[in-house]
């Protein structure tokens, strides 16, 4: 079965899942005055949950017609791609979601600019530091001192 | 009339305002292009600048100047990087996009430049002639119209419905409604879908998943499968639109400003579904040959959002300044901003302050075109972006898009929902899944479930239906807008079937 088709399986039971919470156990917590209304609560989703698992059976069972063609990256031969430098990205991003109240922001972002790069292959250590203090302090002065919006800039240990 | 006019080219071309103007200008379209931050943030940062010059004509200009830039600056990013910022540039990604990653970046650039300069140049002259008459036709549309509205806004799905594509197009806009439902709604005080997580309360930020399924994706498939973006095709050789070009475009960019215009009058209804709605109607009047461009690089598919979304920002002025209703976020900061400078928008506007008035419309002619006398020379530094080398640009975009989802909710459990999605989107697009309509779907869904159960409970059922002519009308509309494409493929194909048979019968 082709990654479309599972894909569809996938959605059909989050779908599944969805519309049995609108159908089944959404109204049992309905007020008594929200059930005079025409309209409750899990109406709209009682019908979305129906249809998009009519749209996504279609999918799985391939009724509809059309020619198999391969997109931009074949994913039947996703390991000839740079699958890792991919995931260490990834890895790296949650890294700094998780890391980015702890340490503040300036190390946090700093950090990330330049383990990405260095992930990406760039080796010249003097640049990518340099453009990394750059973009740190001028996205934090921005955002933090023009626009006002707070982000805690260093650890919160050296915060009072 | 014309004194009003006069009034207005007096006070707007002091130097004082035009230095505004240009400033407002230029801090919009840098803000701008950071993703996270749109014209309601931007608006309501320079409120406190705007306010403390005490006086309201400057400060409208100020803030009017910011505005149109914002604008800009929001469709430089989904055009270059496919992050868009903001609800009302997301359909310019669907054709800039394509067109930057053939090589045509500052092409794509001049030509939303130029659309939203017409869009917002039009607007101003319709805002001009039409604006006392509008503010009773905008009263007109209740709810039952808004949602026929959305729904027609919904037929832009059709785009990315190819061959073999509908059910999966389909999938993917049910799959936007349903994550739309999740959180607290306007109109039932509670919470849905939320699984007792408490990050899922306001529901999902739509910064968030814009990043999540437009720019992630791209970026993780730039690492994947290294491109040269920066090799000598990609040199911005072909800046100018050439005569023919302009040519096609030039009726779509007359058609979006009033649409769009009419659509912005109307108050929620605002630049976004505006421009899903160009670029919808666009794709079905467009020949058939076009008509498979769209969702390719087609230079129509840009024009068509561009224009349309700033000629609504435009048409939103419409009901702020003669009835003193705010159509969207913005005017509404807008208002706020109005109020605290002694200026009180209403029907008495025209009458008491005229000089207000026409100094806002004054502004809205000046502002467009230093936007497009500042822009036009910078578009090749700008477009020069995609040229950094991929091991600065790829941890850069991935950065921004982090930055983009933090900002608007101040919350880091939305950086890990948003690799979550991220890598969800990328997935489903190697599947060969259309992102765009889960999108499309998430945005309208929202207010097409509210503005249905508004009418609902306003009629006590579904009798809004055929009861009000409008609604039955706009429904009518989206029906022929989803049938029509399917029906005119199918003649054609049976037409090449007859036309094979005969000559096989031969």
């Amino acid at each position: 079965m082709a990654l479309d088709r599972w894909i569809a399986l996938v959605l059909l039971g989050i779908c599944g899942i969805y519309g049995y919470a609108a159908w089944f156990t959404m109204d049992a917590g309905l007020p008594p005055f929200m059930q005079r209304n025409p309209i409750w609560p899990s109406t709209f989703p009682k019908v979305l949950s129906i249809l998009a698992m009519g749209a996504a059976l279609v999918i799985v069972l391939g009724l509809e017609k059309g020619e198999e063609k391969i997109g931009e990256i074949d994913y039947r031969k996703i390991w000839e791609y740079n699958l890792g430098q991919a995931l260490l990205l990834l890895a790296l991003m949650v890294a700094y979601a998780l890391l980015l109240r702890p340490i503040g922001f300036i190390g946090a972002t700093a950090g990330f600019l330049i383990l990405g790069s260095v992930i990406l292959g760039e080796r010249r250590w003097l640049l990518m530091i340099v453009v990394a203090a750059i973009a740190t302090g001028g996205v934090w002065y921005l955002v933090s001192e023009v626009l006002g919006i707070f982000m805690a800039p260093l650890p919160a240990m050296m915060r009072g | 009339m014309l004194e009003g006019l006069l009034i207005g080219l007096q006070t707007a071309f002091s130097l004082q305002n035009l230095i505004m103007v240009i400033g407002g200008c230029l801090i919009g379209t840098f803000i701008g292009m950071l993703p996270g931050l749109g014209p309601m943030s931007i608006i309501a940062i320079m409120i406190p600048v705007a306010i403390s010059m005490g006086d309201p004509s400057a400060a409208l200009i100020l803030l009017a100047g910011v505005y149109y830039g914002a604008i800009f600056g929001g469709s430089t990013s989904s055009i270059l990087l496919n992050a868009p910022g903001v609800a009302g540039t997301v359909a310019s990604s669907f054709d800039g996009y394509p067109m930057a990653r053939q090589g045509k970046a500052g092409k794509a650039l001049t030509i939303a430049a130029i659309a939203s300069f017409a869009g917002g140049t039009i607007g101003a002259l319709l805002l001009m002639v039409f604006a006392p008459a509008l503010s009773s036709v905008a009263l007109l549309f209740h709810s039952a119209e808004y949602f026929a509205l959305m729904v027609v806004g919904l037929s832009a799905i059709a785009a990315f419905a190819g061959n073999g594509q509908v059910a999966k197009a389909l999938l993917m806009t049910l799959l936007g409604l349903i994550m739309a439902t999740v959180g607290e709604g306007a109109l039932f005080n509670m919470p849905r879908f939320t699984m007792g997580l408490m990050d899922l309360q306001s529901g999902f930020g739509f910064i968030t998943l814009a990043m999540a399924m437009f720019a992630l994706p791209e970026a993780l498939f730039l690492v994947l499968k290294p491109r040269d973006t920066a090799g000598p095709d990609n040199e911005i050789k072909d800046l100018r639109i050439t005569r023919q070009e302009a040519k096609s475009i030039a009726p779509v960019i007359g058609r979006q400003s009033v649409q769009g215009f009419f659509i912005g009058v109307l108050p929620g209804a605002g630049a976004t579904i505006a421009s899903f709605l160009g670029y919808a109607v666009e794709r079905n009047i467009a020949p058939k040959k076009e008509q498979e461009e769209f969702g390719k690089g087609s230079i129509k598919g840009l024009a068509a959002p561009e224009t349309a979304n700033n000629a609504a920002c435009t048409g939103s002025f419409v009901p702020l300044l003669t009835l003193g209703i705010p159509g969207s976020g913005t005017t509404a900061i807008l208002l706020g901003a109005l109020i605290a400078l002694n200026v009180t928008p209403g029907p008495r506007l025209m009458i008491d302050e005229p000089q207000v008035f026409w100094a806002v419309i004054m502004s809205m002619f000046i502002g467009n075109l230093v936007l497009l006398i500042l822009n036009l020379p910078l578009i090749p530094y700008i477009a020069k972006v995609l040229s950094v080398p991929r091991t600065f640009l790829i941890p850069f975009i991935l950065f921004f898009t982090l930055m983009g989802a933090y900002i608007g909710q101040n919350n880091a459990t939305e950086l890990l929902i948003l690799v979550g999605f991220g890598i969800c989107a990328t997935i489903l697009k190697f599947a060969d899944y259309p992102l765009a309509p889960l999108l499309i779907g998430f945005i309208l869904g929202g207010m097409l479930e509210d503005n249905f159960s508004r009418s609902m409970q306003l009629y006590d059922g579904i009798s809004f239906i055929w009861e009000r002519p409008m609604t039955l009308g706009l429904l009518v509309i989206a029906v022929i807008l989803v049938v029509l494409p399917s029906w005119r493929t199918r003649r054609e194909r049976a037409k090449e079937r007859k036309a094979r048979g005969i000559a096989e019968g031969d």
